[in-house]
């Protein structure tokens, strides 16, 4: 901005001119920026926060202490139907198998038996990795993978996250994934049809006709 | 894994459809309707807006009485294979909403890719498209009663017949966790075809020899032109390879199956080489 001193007594209105030209390319500089962090933070922040409602489950299921008990791994409570169906979110009747009577003094545990199994209501779960009305996913084909690499260590996990509902579509954040430009790092990041597309199209050759994964 | 997966060998499932036992009944058109989610209207009268993936026809041989024959034709999509996997609708969609699996043969319909604009049903020779004009409405309660199988459509989108696909899936299902990767005949059939009374559907993989479709036609190898005594194609001329044959003892019926010419013999179209009649 401060040129010479002898540069302002020589040619002040040409110094006037030039100082004020500066200021306004740095006040051009500096909304620009303000303006683009606004954006971003508009973007990345604010608009992820009002685009998805937060909801809590109706109990904080603990993975790891199932995980323990049991002898059969995530195929205990998550199995496969003899019709080749997959079970996915248990029912209250599994749940009864152990949980008639509490068997400690969780909160989490004493609201089940309490408030559902009492009254044999189901426990009205918030899926994760419910896909859309017009996605067929068969677990049976992709039953020789682990769960792992589709889910995430979840098997080990002690809290459950809090579900993500889109508002406008009513499907769970982790279709979309996390990260609001759609950026992933492991696999359960993002579930769309790119991201089938891309596994079937390197284990398989090809991503696959319309209707192996649609219905 | 890849080895596997281009090793599968391809099937081809299709329809024969036996005109002589069609009684014209329409339980198939019913079966198929509560199978597949597709909504009717209170007024069903305006044929225009009115979808029915399975549609039955009603021919007659235009003869005055006492020589009258009557004969009814249930059409469903007929899953043209073309030339080499190419149907007339799925060449002319833009949105790639519709494609031809040469896994199953099956014409696939995905109604969320599709955004409407009906090429495919310009391109269809057979009517076997239909556009949602409006929502389906749903008579209160019957939302319940929704297949969960198959996935609604909303207004804006073509639909059509897809050899009920969601049994394939759910039989392959059960196939892989018996650790197997192929069907049997009786795993996967339609919906029209279990609910016809007459048993005039009979349901298969074309390409399985020991598969009852394939017994009753013998497709040829080239183009799949019946070579079995009174079986034939709609259209077999336009070159569209259906899987969807009929049979029929009555030569009217099937010279109606295409537009013949008067001196044409009929069976004589529609082979790769047109032969002098003259």
């Amino acid at each position: 901005m401060s040129a010479s001193d002898d540069n302002v007594k020589d040619v002040p209105s040409d110094n006037h001119e030039e100082g004020h030209g500066n200021g306004s390319i740095g006040f051009v500089i500096l909304f620009f920026v303000v303006g683009l962090i606004g954006s971003l933070l508009t973007g990345w922040v604010l608009f992820p926060k009002l685009l998805y409602s937060q909801k809590e489950q109706p109990i904080d299921f603990n993975h790891q202490i199932h995980m323990d008990a049991v002898s059969d791994g995530c195929e205990s409570c998550h199995f496969f139907r003899e019709d080749g169906s997959f079970s996915g979110v248990p029912t209250i009747a599994q749940c009864i198998e152990c949980h008639e009577e509490a068997q400690t003094e969780d909160p989490n545990e004493i609201k089940l038996v309490q408030e559902y199994i009492a009254n044999g209501e189901e426990v009205p779960w918030l899926v994760y990795a419910r896909q859309p009305d017009c996605v067929f996913f068969s677990h049976a084909a992709h039953k020789e993978m682990d769960c792992t690499t589709c889910h995430g260590d979840i098997g080990h996990s002690e809290n459950l996250k809090t579900y993500e509902e889109n508002r406008l579509t009513g499907y769970s954040r982790d279709i979309w994934g996390h990260n609001i430009g759609g950026f992933k790092k492991n696999t359960w990041d993002r579930m769309k049809m790119d991201d089938c597309a891309e596994c079937h199209e390197r284990e398989t050759g090809s991503k696959g006709p319309c209707f192996q994964c649609h219905k | 894994m890849k080895e596997n997966h281009s090793n599968d060998k391809a099937n081809k499932f299709g329809m024969v459809i036996d005109l002589d036992k069609c009684t014209g009944c329409g339980a198939c058109m019913v079966a198929c309707m509560s199978e597949n989610n597709v909504p009717f209207k209170k007024d069903e009268s305006k044929k225009l807006d009115s979808i029915t993936w399975m549609h039955l026809y009603r021919l007659t041989n235009k003869k005055p009485f006492p020589d009258t024959e009557v004969c009814y034709l249930p059409r469903p999509c007929m899953h043209c294979e073309g030339a080499h996997g190419h149907p007339p609708c799925v060449s002319v969609c833009p949105a790639t909403a519709t494609d031809y699996d040469k896994k199953t043969g099956i014409v696939s319909q995905i109604y969320t890719r599709c955004f409407g604009c009906r090429y495919c049903m310009g391109a269809c020779p057979y009517h076997a498209r239909y556009f949602n004009w409006w929502d389906p409405v749903w008579p209160e309660g019957m939302e319940n009663y929704l297949s969960p199988n198959v996935s609604p459509r909303m207004r804006g989108v073509v639909e059509k017949c897809s050899l009920c696909f969601h049994r394939y899936q759910l039989a392959m299902d059960k196939a892989y966790h018996e650790g197997r990767k192929e069907l049997e005949e009786h795993e996967y059939q339609s919906s029209c075809t279990q609910a016809c009374p007459a048993g005039a559907i009979t349901f298969g993989d074309l390409n399985n020899p020991h598969h009852q479709v394939h017994k009753m036609v013998k497709p040829s190898k080239h183009g799949g032109k019946p070579t079995a005594t009174n079986a034939f194609r709609l259209l077999e001329r336009l070159g569209t390879n259906p899987k969807i044959y009929y049979l029929s003892s009555k030569e009217w019926v099937r010279r109606l199956g295409d537009n013949y010419l008067p001196e044409e013999k009929t069976g004589e179209i529609g082979n790769h080489q047109p032969k002098g009649h003259h």
